[in-house]
């Protein structure tokens, strides 16, 4: 015989404006087991929470049932008063008469009935409970991080400096990302480089980090507090406890290839590395366009290698990493160049986009730092097309959020350089950032020509002669009411910020969201912009939405240091409504396997039954509810709990 | 309310999008029908034909089965098992003669409130249209009691 007690909640008015507590209170004196029942105005209150602790030690009572707000709510806070009285938490069960009754209804005799009914279900469900146990386990002292962008370094530095071991996997060859490629930075015009080669090369030789670059990883097991991830380490034919770097091997290698970090602009060769100072220097082969392994002939880079680092029989290495926690940063991309072409781009040589004006505008670019017109000419006039593909729902609906501050730091650098004439054509002028107005409004005395209106295309077809031989930006000028057609020389393209192509990949890896934009989906909007789904998972920078680098930074920073009090904290709880397989029932089918998302079920061989590993199961139940024997019990969902509130609310 | 059928149905849905998304709803103050009892789980993949069938059996006159869109679960795809039994379920209850308005499956996230609330309403009224089931006497002679016994 259970002792139960059951407690009304008035929420204010919040519930008893609708519900008549009073009355759920007393049916529920007249259910069996139930020993105690009161309705009280603020169960949650410091006074409300000492009713329940004071009641279950006078009454002795040994279930506790809270007819109040959703669980989701305060399920935690009871828990907590239950066994502050030395009571289970898990012998606690909660009915929902706010969210799913009082506030839903207005019928007070319908609302009350309705009460009554979940109250009673929670009473049903509870006479069923059974103590159960929280586990804690301990917590991996290191975290991974993924990418390299300005975000994963700040990250990885962050926690590096704090005395954790971190692990950082990144793609390319280099760490840095998107920002090692930018000239200079708005609104400050820092030199980009300048700003991030120092906390690059920091990363290289913090002892505390373990640096993979040419690397990704492959998968991820395990959960908050331990999880196993394989990385794979490419194959990248250089000996790296060789190589001194010196790059010969680059300068003499025949074999040109289009540079990623040029944007295709500038030529790398097959032994490379993304840029000068890139972060490690030791170069990697390129396998698929090195002459030797294309036609087996060549080996030049062998030659003049004087420490003698090419070793064409390297491979893949698959490593096995052991992590607490995981901070993902793996940065954006940029709207796919065929979504360019009404304006131009693929058809003009001399229309561009931001990052590749980037490049032309750097010393170490493709043009050293000129900028001209792919014939060598200095433009005369430059158009700067804003919200391209941005805030357009034929393409994508958001903000890219960088877009019209790059914009005006590229007028600032285009006028500085050259005489041209240069026209922002815009939508709204977003400068939202600490000294961005300040930055806009020096620019309209800088003589910068701004145009309100959308570029609707961008043409050589000339009407006048004006235009002849030039491009042509095709405008509705919203101010005048009229299409304009400004001629120019070239065209730069604000093109829209984007998730990165294997977002939606990358996010089941580590057991992310996705937003309705493809961006990686945050934990909560506004209170936890870092956190994901997966508890132990935390997002950093533009992976999450467009972010500019100050906006990067914190909440890399936010990321790290919540990622740190999760690993320093040393242990973590684990899910303590787990399911259970009574091996006597169990006819070893193997069906609960393949229902199992998280792999946490195994098959004992020898004994031929299906076991449920704690620490990895989650408690969802599928395994339960396909176990064609009936032979799991999801604990704190069981079968008879279950069905016993299906017969409280329907019998 | 006076003489017009009162269906009564049960939600089975799972604690991370729609029970969420009925939270919502009551935080959004959005009315709807009191015809519904929602049983809380943690995954629609929890959801086990006994359930549907005991409810049924109880006197449910419909059931809606609700969880995470595809590819939103909490537990990353526990929702596709829910998605794969919904067929031989409904062909099961059909066999027992049971109208097909009273099983529904809906995805029901976490910021979709209107959405529980309009997917309630409309059950609501397309299970009063099919009056009461009372699948007690309809179905006596042909089922046993549950797919399985419980475990306990
Ligand atoms: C044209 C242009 C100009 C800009 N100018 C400015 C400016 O002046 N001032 C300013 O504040 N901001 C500017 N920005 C914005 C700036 O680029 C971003 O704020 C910043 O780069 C975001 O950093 P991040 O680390 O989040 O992402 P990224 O820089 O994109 O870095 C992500 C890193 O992760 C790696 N990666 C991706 N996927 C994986 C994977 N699966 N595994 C391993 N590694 C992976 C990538 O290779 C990359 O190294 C500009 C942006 C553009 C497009
Ligand atoms: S591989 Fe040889 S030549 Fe190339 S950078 Fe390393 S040491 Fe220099
Ligand atoms: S309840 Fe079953 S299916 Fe769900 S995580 Fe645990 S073992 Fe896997
Ligand atoms: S958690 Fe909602 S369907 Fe699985």
């Amino acid at each position: 015989m259970a002792r139960i007690g059951v407690f009304v909640c008035h929420c204010g008015t919040n519930i008893a404006g609708v519900v008549d507590v009073a009355r759920v209170a007393e049916a529920a004196r007249g259910w069996p087991d139930v020993v105690f029942a009161t309705d009280y105005k603020f169960m949650c209150s410091d006074p409300g929470q000492a009713l329940v602790k004071d009641t279950i030690v006078r009454e002795n009572l040994d279930r506790v049932v809270v007819a109040a707000c959703s669980p989701r709510m305060h399920e935690p806070t009871f828990r907590k008063a239950c066994a502050m009285a030395g009571l289970n938490p898990f012998l606690f069960e909660m009915a929902n008469i706010r969210e799913h009754c009082s506030w839903v209804h207005e019928d007070r005799e319908e609302a009350t009935r309705k009460a009554i009914d979940l109250t009673r279900a929670a009473v049903a469900k509870a006479r069923l409970l059974e103590p159960l146990q929280s586990r804690t386990v301990p917590v991996t002292q290191k975290v991974l991080v993924v990418g390299g962008g300005v975000a994963g370094i700040q990250a990885a530095l962050d926690m590096a400096n704090a005395g954790l071991k971190v692990v950082m996997v990144e793609r390319r060859q280099s760490i840095g990302g998107r920002m090692a490629q930018l000239d200079k930075t708005f609104p400050t015009l820092d030199c980009s480089a300048c700003i991030l080669t120092p906390k690059m090369v920091q990363v290289a030789q913090h002892p505390n980090i373990t640096l993979h670059t040419y690397s990704e990883v492959e998968q991820v097991r395990g959960f908050v507090g331990n999880f196993s991830v394989t990385i794979r380490r490419k194959a990248r034919f250089v000996r790296e406890d060789v190589c001194t770097a010196c790059g010969v091997c680059i300068e003499k290698c025949p074999k040109k290839v289009d540079s990623e970090f040029e944007e295709g602009l500038g030529k790398r060769k097959a032994i490379y590395r993304d840029f000068p100072q890139a972060v490690p220097g030791r170069p990697v082969i390129d396998r698929e366009h090195c002459t030797y392994f294309q036609n087996g002939k060549c080996r030049i880079c062998e030659k003049f290698c004087e420490p003698g680092a090419i070793f064409w029989d390297d491979q893949d290495a698959l490593i096995e990493e052991q992590v607490g926690a995981i901070v993902v940063a793996t940065g954006y991309d940029l709207l796919e160049p065929d979504r360019l072409r009404p304006w131009g781009y693929g058809r003009y040589p001399d229309v561009m986009t931001g990052i590749e004006f980037e490049r032309i505008n750097n010393a170490t670019g493709p043009t050293g730092g000129r900028i001209v017109c792919k014939d060598g000419r200095e433009p005369q006039a430059v158009a700067i097309l804003h919200c391209i593909g941005s805030r357009d729902r034929n393409h994508r609906h958001y903000c890219s959020r960088v877009c019209c501050m790059y914009a005006l730091k590229f007028a600032h650098l285009i006028r500085e350089k050259t005489t041209a004439t240069v026209y922002n054509f815009y939508i709204d002028m977003r400068a939202f950032g600490k000294g961005y107005e300040e930055f806009y409004d020096r620019l309209l005395h800088e003589g910068v020509k701004f145009i309100r209106g959308k570029a609707a295309c961008v043409t050589d077809e000339a009407m006048t002669p004006e235009e002849q031989g030039r491009l042509v930006v095709v405008a509705e000028a919203t101010t005048l009411g009229e299409v304009i057609r400004v001629p120019v020389d070239m065209v730069i393209l604000a093109s829209a910020i984007t998730p990165q192509r294997d977002a939606p990949e990358v996010a089941r890896r580590f057991g992310m969201g996705l937003s309705p934009d493809q961006f990686f989906l945050e934990k909560h909007p506004k209170l936890e912009p870092f956190g994901t789904a997966t508890d132990g998972v935390f997002l950093a920078g533009a992976c999450q939405s467009p972010k500019d680098i100050p906006d990067t930074v914190a909440h890399a920073a936010a990321a790290a240091s919540t990622a740190m009090s999760l690993v320093f904290r040393g242990i973590v709880e684990v899910e303590a409504q787990t399911a259970e397989v009574d091996a006597e029932a169990c006819s070893g089918c193997k069906v609960c396997q393949d229902a199992c998302p998280y792999g946490a079920i195994s098959f004992l061989a020898d004994r031929k039954v299906a076991e449920v590993n704690g620490g990895l199961c989650k408690g969802c139940g599928t395994c339960v509810a396909t176990c064609p024997s009936g032979a799991i019990r999801g604990k704190g969902f069981t079968d008879a709990q279950v069905l016993s509130q299906i017969d409280a609310l329907f019998a | 309310m006076g003489d017009r059928f009162e269906p009564r149905i049960a939600v089975l849905c799972c604690n991370w999008c729609t029970y969420a998304g009925a939270d919502l709803a009551g935080t959004s103050r959005m009315k709807y029908a009191p015809n519904v009892r929602l049983v809380r789980v943690m995954c629609s993949g929890r959801v086990d034909p006994a359930f549907v069938l005991r409810a049924f059996q109880d006197g449910a006159d419909g059931v809606l089965i609700a969880g995470c869109h595809p590819g939103d679960c909490h537990y990353i795809n526990g929702n596709h098992k829910t998605m794969r039994r919904f067929p031989v379920l409904q062909r099961m209850l059909r066999q027992w003669g049971i109208e097909e308005g009273r099983i529904r499956l809906e995805w029901i996230s976490a910021s979709e409130g209107d959405v529980f609330v309009r997917v309630v309403n409309e059950m609501t009224e397309a299970v009063r249209a099919l009056g009461p089931l009372d699948w007690r006497t309809r179905a006596a002679m042909v089922v046993p009691e549950t797919t399985h016994s419980p475990a306990e």
